[in-house]
């Protein structure tokens, strides 16, 4: 799922000043923490209200789609558009510029940061970085443990000298003052391959990537299936 | 393999070799220091070479290239230039190689570097497009091959320089330590310097663990001055660890008021400590040196190798 975090409601306010009838558009998709009608419902009543708290009248309707990041949804927001002078979209940013393509005459805000691709450990529990979209996937190779996302270097033979006791010298935060020990991934890599007898993929020498293949890529209908 | 280095050349005879270290100042444009440091090691016979090392923990210092060529006109010793990838993609680092052939610089530490966010720059781009084992084969190609990673022709002399590798014997298990030099071995590792070592059984170990790769290991030490400096190493050098007894020993050491008379202790200690501990590691096949990181701390460096040598 792509994860995103929420941005200040402060910052959003500010973004939203000069507008004063928004429609707020929450994704049914793979948006988590969930981002849909029920998020779009709560952020519209905090900016209505953070509104009256200045004597401003703000108009604000929630609303969801199923997913923003294809045009057939995203068409069904155009029956509601009536109005409103701004979008405000609680997707991730790829939500945000299928709207601001498929409806230029309004302009499309982001309520949201989008952070990584991840996996929740237990229900509403923390959420992992997992996969970057490399497009060069060696899951096959390291025992299902993603070394291109997981080890904060990237590195393609590693452990570095950095993995102190299974644990990386670079600490995850938490939110604002919490820090983390991230488990080193090739070290996790390195047990996963011995439980599986497969150390020669673990002393396997990785050659460079080719990174010459950057963004912005496109998937062309006929490569689809 | 060829050895184009004092250093290669030194280990190819069979001698014991010894390799020293300097550190440029970080966010500094003086060098004066850090040639003096480089002559006083010249003066010292067993010492070949000394490392001049790149943003070390991820400090802003002078580019390694410029202070390694500076204080290898200056001092008459041969550098080790050391090299990470954590701060140049494959470019840069050929193009860095290149200017290193050039300047007559003969040997590479290829290093992955500690983590951009560990230092004083700690909102940078981490760069890592290779890795340490990458950086080895680049050099190797540029100098076996007279190509770059892809495929570029190298024009003009042949680059000569000798690669080595940094080596960690206190990683756990050592199992995936040992994995990881053979990886680099075969990518054309010639050396190995390693990471700080003050358990002399990790040490003997490590070279009995090492030796059917067959790349000549320099074990690296580091004569602490205080116990400040050993628990310094305990506690915030990643993967160091300092034996319980070395660090009481040090302790010891702070309960001496009189300062003249603390270092007198502390130099005989560490004499005594490190001759043995050299002279033991100097038993092992796979050992062909040491490397000693006592930079600033001159006054046991030359009785730690006379001792040994003697």
């Amino acid at each position: 799922m792509i994860v995103v975090r929420e941005k200040p409601l402060e910052k959003i306010l500010e973004t939203l000043s000069p507008y004063k009838n928004i429609l707020v558009v929450g994704c049914d998709g793979c948006t988590q923490p969930p981002r849909s009608l029920k998020e779009a419902e709560t952020l519209a009543k905090l900016i209505e209200m953070s509104g009256k708290v200045k004597n401003e009248e703000i108009n604000c309707k929630p609303t969801t789609l199923i997913k923003q990041c294809c045009n057939t949804s995203v068409a069904n927001l155009r029956t509601q558009l009536e109005g409103y002078d701004a979008i405000l979209t609680l997707s991730c940013g790829i939500g945000v510029q299928t709207l601001t393509s498929m409806y230029p005459e309004l302009q499309t805000f982001p309520a949201q940061d989008t952070v990584f691709n991840g996996y929740e450990e237990t229900r509403d529990g923390n959420i992992f970085e997992m996969c970057l979209a490399c497009g060069d996937c060696l899951l096959d190779e390291t025992g299902g443990i993603c070394p291109i996302t997981r080890c904060a270097k990237s590195l393609l033979n590693g452990p570095c000298g950095g993995c102190v006791e299974g644990k990386c010298e670079v600490e995850a935060k938490i939110g604002e003052d919490q820090t983390v020990k991230n488990d080193c991934a090739w070290y996790l890599i390195y047990h996963r391959l011995k439980d599986l007898d497969k150390l020669d993929l673990f002393k396997k020498y990785r050659p460079p990537r080719d990174n010459g293949n950057l963004h912005p890529q496109i998937i062309g209908t006929l490569e689809r299936y | 393999m060829e050895a184009f280095s004092n250093l290669m050349k030194g280990i190819a005879t069979g001698k014991f070799v010894y390799s020293g270290e300097l550190e440029p100042h970080n966010v500094c444009t003086e060098v004066t220091s850090v040639i003096e440091w480089a002559k006083t090691l010249k003066g010292i016979e067993e010492i070949l070479a000394a490392n001049v090392t790149d943003n070390p923990q991820s400090f802003t210092a002078m580019s390694s290239l410029a202070a390694s060529h500076i204080v290898q006109e200056a001092s008459g010793l041969e550098l080790v230039y050391q090299l990470r990838t954590a701060d140049r993609n494959r470019m840069a680092l050929a193009s860095d190689i290149l200017g290193a052939a050039a300047l007559g610089l003969k040997n590479i530490l290829a290093l992955t570097g500690d983590h951009t966010t560990m230092g004083n720059t700690p909102h940078c781009m981490p760069v890592f497009d290779l890795d340490s084992a990458h950086l080895v084969d680049l050099v190797h190609k540029m100098v076996y091959e007279g190509t770059d990673l892809a495929g570029n022709e190298v024009a003009g002399p042949r680059v000569e320089i000798n690669v080595g590798v940094a080596g960690n014997p206190n990683q756990e298990p050592m199992e995936i330590e040992i994995l990881k030099m053979e990886r680099k071995a075969e990518v054309g590792a010639e050396f190995i310097q390693t990471q700080v070592v003050f358990d002399l059984d990790i040490a003997l170990e490590y070279l009995d663990a090492l030796e059917y790769i067959k790349v000549p290991t320099l074990i690296g030490i580091f004569p602490p001055r205080s116990f400040g400096q050993a628990s310094f190493f305990d506690k915030y050098v990643s993967g160091v660890t300092v034996p319980k007894d070395f660090l009481d020993t040090f302790a010891g050491f702070k309960e001496i008021e009189d300062k003249a008379k603390r270092k007198e202790k502390i130099d005989e200690f560490n004499i005594d400590y490190f001759v043995n501990f050299v002279k033991e590691i100097k038993k092992k096949k796979a050992c062909a040196g040491c490397h000693v990181m006592a930079v600033g701390y001159p006054d046991v460096i030359e009785p730690i190798i006379a001792g040994v040598e003697k």
